[in-house]
């Protein structure tokens, strides 16, 4: 593997990695602070609205970290990728384009009166700019989805004479299937982060015995929206984008299960860990016949294994893209036991006092940031070879003119500025949670 | 088509350095016209709801060209790869510096992010001169459409120029000035009292430097790149644009000496217009000329244009998409519009 080539795919799997830790919280919040604002405005209790101002404090020091590290990513399609960016720019300039020209302005337009117009606005027009921030991020969202779609089952296009691709249809690009179930089932991940830290701060508070009011109100939304979401994520939307990825990429899902052997009533390995030379899992343990029914919805259908693809269509890391694809789906099944215990708690009226279930509620914070990555690892690790599947490889497609040296450069430059932003990020936050949702403004100065 | 679409970025290009010039401007000189807390704060309220919309026009413009010109992008975002991501990391701190200053408690911490914010201001003003100046001298490109250039070699224009040289530290020095005197006026407009004087005064004296700078620009630039004059020769309509480059320059000065503040940020858009239009026009077809054999190489609206389908298309959302932006900002500066006031919600 070139130097530059690795370096460089470093490069951008940092920098989005990190960079999505926010926008999950804001596509996520979004929704949520407008449900708060409308429960505020039916039943004129101002605790809601304290709620919202609290979780839109914490919406704003979070989206200032999603816009200045999302900078960098329109950018790198460019610097680090221009080979790629040459190859495709005559499709996908199209959706990124349009994520600046219709989402960015609306999002920075509003946020401002969002964030700071409450009293001149008043409470219906306020409203307003919040659901105009809830749009704008979630259309932002729908851009780059339609993007990665592309780059995953690239539709609407054709060859030019100069190898680059270029739009024939404008409607099969914003109407491609793969966009949708990926839509779809992103956003209801990012949903999840959104309640699930709102259930968390809840808990934290009613544990803490301090503004216990918010934290009930934090725990009813959160663990009702987490809910909702959790059982949205596995089905339909994850069902869909798994059935999206079998008939599209079936090399994918066979690295994905680590399916070295096609099989008919191909099994489901719960556990195990891929041993790629021997083409075998090591201490599996499997539900027999399940992967064909999930697949094909018969118990006996035939699933093709990595062995019927030549190897080079393999994706490069089976062991990682298969754990990634694990981590997620395991996560998704735990979230989804929780909340149905919790909603069941909250439904019997015991939820608030069952301290159990409130420090698994609080220390479950983590874990929907950790399954909205290892899904778009999936995704990700499960393109490859392919930077547009079938159409370019992910080695045709970096800057040849930019060395290695000047990428590392960057890279470590982009490790620094980065620590630097999650510890500010995190103390922010966590002052934010201390102070606790009564203060009126965030401080003084 | 292609002559629309490079006139569709040009336009983007100007409304960002117009708009989110006046907060780099205003940035620029945060420290020191701003010298007590409420003074600072004062600054940041008069750009802090806007400045993040005014940066969008960056972002929109970097898509756009994306979309319209795709090999343009990929060559000139590769071949400026260091100064761009030094950009980028100016952009995140400044970023930071404004918005997250006020979550600051401790006066130490205030002070730094001050620090950060005036300091980020101030390079990129000069990097994005010196981006101008580059793309008007034109960089070594190479027969398949690519090039690198380091961050200086010798200081000399010619054929293995570095991103900083004596033309284009020249032109960094011109942005910086201009946005000084931009973002001054602005500040005065949205503020009274001591404040408003002294970011008069700050104008009053970057005035003649930006006279100085602009006629040794021109000459510069002729210097540099004769080819910018082909286009004014054959079409001599495009003298009008230096008339209103000096023209706005002219009533600027007038305006500042008679104490019309919004009157005087208007010559100063106009003038940063002018300059940028002109630049447009002298290059025009031709987007980044090769210093090495430019009538092969050079990238034009033409060798770098996506396919015609994609162009037709993109205005069809293009135009309601930009006319819904300017809804939003002509809704936004009304409702933060006036002498901003230390009172209510806010940085």
């Amino acid at each position: 593997m070139d130097s530059a080539l690795l370096v460089d795919r470093i490069h951008f799997a940092f920098t989005i990695t990190f960079h999505y830790l926010f926008p999950q919280l804001t596509m996520g919040l979004a929704p949520l602070i407008v449900v708060l604002k409308t429960l505020g405005l039916r039943r004129n209790d101002e605790i809601y609205h304290q709620a919202a101002r609290f979780w839109a404090r914490i919406f704003g020091i979070n989206f200032v970290m999603g816009v200045v590290t999302g900078i960098p990513m329109e950018f790198q399609f460019g610097t680090n990728w221009s080979h790629f960016s040459r190859f495709a720019g005559g499709v996908i300039g199209q959706t990124l384009a349009m994520e600046g020209m219709f989402a960015f302005f609306l999002e920075s337009a509003f946020l401002g009166l969002f964030l700071y117009g409450e009293r001149r606005l008043g409470p219906r027009a306020h409203w307003w700019s919040a659901v105009a921030v809830f749009l704008g991020s979630w259309l932002s969202g729908f851009f780059i989805i339609a993007t990665d779609a592309w780059m995953q089952h690239p539709v609407g296009f054709v060859g030019a004479a100069d190898g680059s691709v270029q739009l024939t249809s404008f409607w099969e690009l914003v109407l491609n299937p793969w966009a949708w179930w990926q839509y779809a089932h992103n956003m209801s991940g990012a949903v999840i982060t959104g309640s699930f830290v709102m259930a968390s701060v809840g808990a934290f508070y009613l544990l803490w015995g301090k503004f216990e009011a918010h934290g009930r109100v934090f725990l009813r939304v959160g663990v009702v929206a987490g809910l909702i979401f959790s059982v949205l994520q596995l089905f339909p939307t994850g069902d869909g984008q798994g059935r999206m990825v079998a008939v599209h990429q079936p090399v994918t899902l066979a690295a994905m299960e680590a399916l070295f052997v096609s099989q008919t009533g191909a099994p489901l390995v719960i556990l195990g860990q891929p041993n790629v030379d021997q083409r075998k899992i090591d201490n599996p343990i499997e539900v027999p016949n399940a992967l064909s029914f999930l697949t094909y919805r018969a118990w006996k259908a035939d699933v093709q294994g990595l062995d019927a693809f030549p190897s080079d269509m393999w994706p490069e890391n089976i062991a990682l893209l298969y754990y990634s694809y694990h981590i997620m789906v395991g996560l998704g099944t735990i979230f989804i036991a929780m909340m149905l215990v919790a909603a069941f708690l909250l439904w019997r009226g015991n939820l608030f006092s069952a301290r159990w279930m409130l420090w698994i509620l609080l220390l479950a914070l983590p874990f929907p940031y950790i399954a909205n990555t290892a899904g778009w690892m999936t995704a990700e690790l499960g393109r490859q070879p392919w930077l547009v599947y079938g159409l370019m490889r992910t080695a045709e497609g970096y800057s040849k003119m930019v060395s290695a040296g000047n990428v590392m450069f960057t890279l470590l430059g982009f490790l620094g500025m980065y620590t630097v932003l999650g510890i500010l990020f995190l103390f922010l936050v966590r002052r934010e949670i201390e102070h606790g949702p009564e203060a009126e403004v965030s401080s003084g100065h | 088509m292609e002559t629309l679409w490079f006139m569709i970025v040009a336009v983007m290009v100007a409304a960002y350095v117009v708009l989110d010039g006046f907060d780099l401007g205003a940035g620029a000189i945060y420290l020191s016209v701003a010298q007590t807390s409420d003074e600072r704060r004062k600054i940041l309220r008069a750009i802090g709801p806007v400045w993040d919309g005014n940066e969008v026009w960056l972002l929109a413009a970097g898509g756009t060209l994306y979309f319209a010109f795709p090999l343009l992008y990929a060559s000139s975002f590769s071949g400026f790869y260091l100064p761009l991501m030094m950009v980028l990391w100016l952009l995140m701190l400044r970023g930071i510096g404004i918005e997250l200053r006020a979550h600051m408690e401790n006066p130490v911490w205030v002070g730094f992010f001050d620090l950060i914010f005036c300091v980020s201001s101030v390079l990129l003003a000069i990097f994005f001169g010196a981006a101008l100046g580059n793309v008007v001298r034109g960089v070594p490109l190479g027969a398949d459409g690519y090039f690198f250039e380091p961050l200086w070699t010798n200081f000399r224009v010619g054929p293995n120029t570095g991103i900083l040289d004596w033309y284009t530290v020249l032109t960094g020095v011109i942005a910086l000035v201009t946005l000084i005197a931009h973002g001054s006026l602005y500040v005065a407009v949205k503020t009274d009292g001591e404040l408003n004087q002294r970011t008069r005064t700050v104008a009053l004296w970057a005035w003649p430097l930006q006279l100085i700078l602009t006629i040794a620009g021109l000459v510069a630039t002729c210097y540099v790149q004769p080819t910018v004059l082909n286009n004014y020769k054959q079409h001599a309509i495009g003298f009008l644009i230096p008339v209103i480059v000096l023209g706005s320059l002219g009533g600027m000065i007038y305006a500042i000496r008679k104490g019309q503040d919004k009157l005087a940020f208007v010559g100063s858009a106009l003038y940063i217009v002018g300059m940028l239009v002109g630049a447009a026009f002298a290059l025009y077809p031709v987007v980044l000329p090769a210093s090495t054999d430019p009538a092969h190489r050079s990238l034009t609206i033409y060798n770098t244009a996506a396919g015609r389908h994609g162009l037709t298309v993109g205005l069809t959302w293009w135009i309601p998409a930009v006319i819904l932006a300017l809804g939003y900002f002509v809704l936004l500066f009304r409702m933060f519009r006036g002498k901003v006031r230390l009172e209510g919600e806010g940085y």
